[in-house]
């Protein structure tokens, strides 16, 4: 199916979740609010004609000063049988920055929700184990938010303080005796 | 599990044990740790934890114009990574709404597929290796050589290349690379032979892996597995096949694909693609067409040095590509392309300047290793280990 029949189909089911759909390089990208997205991706998932069995990527985005909602969580998903694909995309706002999670849909969207979580602090309700995932546990900050210091006087982890403390204290114990 | 039953009703008393494997374990591909709650021999829960070499790729492209931003992607799988760049660079044109000249994407589908049979070959040795075999890891290793002997002579550079560019390729190819090809490429089936003899229907290797973590081809699905991990459980989802890019649409090959979901079937996947592989390259040499390597687009691509040097015109075109970056409309990619390890994607989001303003990659090894607590639970510690060779990870793309 064509993704613009897609889009519009998405629009018939659900009008009042739709906001926007765009089509850019032949690739359509569908914006819908975020309260129904369980719901949104349950249809896309269960419907015969759509069958979007395979949830390729999902991840965050950040559009500080550039768009009202803050972040947005985007979706690429893939039909294996019809092969064709839609990009999904939830605004969520800064203010409350948490989205319900569609784990119970797709089980491979795991971990790409604890990485958007990871990156963006973006919470995702329902989650079976959201916890950071490529940083440490007690990391502080989320790096790929666009207020996120690139450069600048940097402090140092505490774990990474912890194992020069310790090393130095190895230093000191004699070995040989 | 019964032997243990069977020592509780005599009295003893048995607990769970919980054990870390890795991050500096020789048989996780790298720094993987694993930890495994065991119940005897056998694992009741395995997590993973990954993110020990995670060097923030996605902010740094952020930071980087487009055409700046490809080393980054030789970084990511280090083990193919000319396959990488090709992702990259299509993800990019298809941004620039340019396309490569039709000896570009011939001769990117042919370093490609000589990437693919190299990360296949470490692959197999590695993976055998865990396992218990020597002999295969040592042969793999002079194919191998020969591959990056290859790459050299075509761009210098033997692991991170960066030879694929946007709008085509570094260099044209040369008459000795082709023919030094084509000599690797005829003699490859009968080295694949060998390695076969040595493994397919050797008893140990098939005791070890038929019927060890086992995922139907639904789940694998919904796992969003792809590559070779995906097609042992019998999926046919294969990128070139399904959006073709580069040349794929213009050469003949089959998509191997297994029926069981088990280690065993993914390794013959792997071993299958290997000689479809070779297949390509052999079409790729064959029916390379003439012309130029480089898309016409001043300015979009870099133009070639000795213009730089000559024409004014092409100067400020270069310096403006690496001063601001390519000015290119408002919009948003996503394209996803078949690498050894699966389905590599890049997604962009563009903002009208010339860097990216959202950069993400789609690593299949992260899924891979996602699926990993799933194919362990149940099994034995041995087959912890077949899992994570057959699930063909590398944590450089898993962590970026």
């Amino acid at each position: 199916m064509e993704a613009l029949k897609i889009a519009e189909k998405i629009k018939e089911r659900f009008p009042e979740e739709f906001l926007d759909v765009r089509e850019f390089r032949g690739q359509v990208s569908v914006t819908v609010r975020r309260e129904k997205i369980v719901a949104i991706s349950q249809f896309l998932h269960d419907d015969p004609d759509l069958f979007f069995d395979y949830p390729v990527d999902v991840c965050g985005a950040d559009y500080l000063g550039k768009k009202e909602t803050r972040f947005e969580v985007v979706y690429h998903l893939y039909s294996i049988r019809h092969r064709h694909m839609i990009r999904l995309k939830a605004e969520v706002p800064e203010e409350d920055p948490a989205i319900d999670s569609v784990t119970g849909i797709w089980i491979g969207v795991n971990w790409h929700e604890r990485e958007a979580f990871d990156m963006y602090g973006i919470v995702f309700k329902g989650h079976p184990d959201l916890r950071r995932i490529l940083l440490p546990e007690d990391w502080e900050g989320y790096p790929l938010r666009k207020d996120y210091p690139l450069k600048g006087p940097e402090k140092e982890w505490p774990g990474f303080l912890d194992v020069l403390d310790r090393s130095k204290r190895y230093k000191e114990f004699e070995w040989h005796e | 599990m019964e032997d243990i039953e069977d020592i509780e009703q005599k009295g003893f008393e048995s607990r769970e044990l919980t054990i870390s494997m890795g991050p500096q374990h020789p048989a996780t591909h790298g720094v993987l740790r694993l930890v495994l709650d065991l119940k005897g021999e056998n694992v009741v829960k395995c997590t993973p934890y990954v993110g020990y070499l995670h060097r923030g790729v996605e902010k740094l492209g952020e930071n980087r114009t487009y055409l700046a931003a490809l080393p980054l992607s030789d970084r990511l799988d280090y083990i193919s990574s000319m396959n990488n760049n090709v992702g990259y660079v299509n993800a990019v044109e298809k941004l620039f709404g340019i396309e490569a000249p039709e000896r570009a994407r011939f001769i990117r589908t042919m370093v490609a597929e000589m990437g693919r049979i190299s990360s296949h070959i470490i692959w197999l040795g590695t993976h055998v290796l865990d396992i218990g075999a020597t002999t295969p890891f040592l042969f793999a290793m002079r194919e191998r050589e020969a591959i990056l002997d290859l790459f050299e002579l075509l761009c210098g550079a033997r692991l991170t290349v960066s030879y694929p560019r946007v709008g085509g390729v570094r260099n044209d190819i040369s008459q000795e690379f082709l023919d030094r090809l084509y000599e690797f490429i005829l003699d490859f089936p009968s080295k694949m032979d060998d390695y076969e003899t040595l493994v397919t229907e050797n008893r140990i290797w098939k005791e070890r892996t038929v019927g060890i973590g086992v995922i139907s081809g639904e789940e694998a699905v919904n796992w969003g597995l792809t590559g070779g991990t995906l097609r042992g459980s019998g999926v046919d989802y294969d990128v070139r096949k399904y959006a073709p890019y580069d040349a794929y649409d213009r050469v003949e090959f089959d998509v191997p694909v297994g029926k069981n979901g088990d280690c065993y079937d993914r390794y013959l996947v792997r071993v299958g693609e290997m000689r479809q592989a070779n297949r390509i390259i052999k079409q790729c040499i064959e029916n390379l067409p003439a012309g130029r390597v480089m898309a016409d687009a001043p300015k979009l691509t870099l133009p070639p040095k000795d213009l730089i040097l000559k024409d004014m015109e092409h100067l400020i075109h270069q310096f403006i590509l690496i001063t601001k970056g390519p000015s290119i409309p408002e919009g948003e990619v996503y394209m996803g392309t078949e690498v050894p390890k699966g389905e590599l994607g890049f997604y962009f989001i563009s903002d009208g300047t010339g860097k990216p303003y959202r950069m993400r990659v789609r690593a299949p090894s992260f899924i891979h290793a996602s699926v990993l607590p799933r194919l362990c639970k149940g099994g034995l510690v041995a087959d912890v280990i077949a899992n994570i060779g057959t699930i063909d990870i590398v944590l450089g793309e898993c962590d970026r």
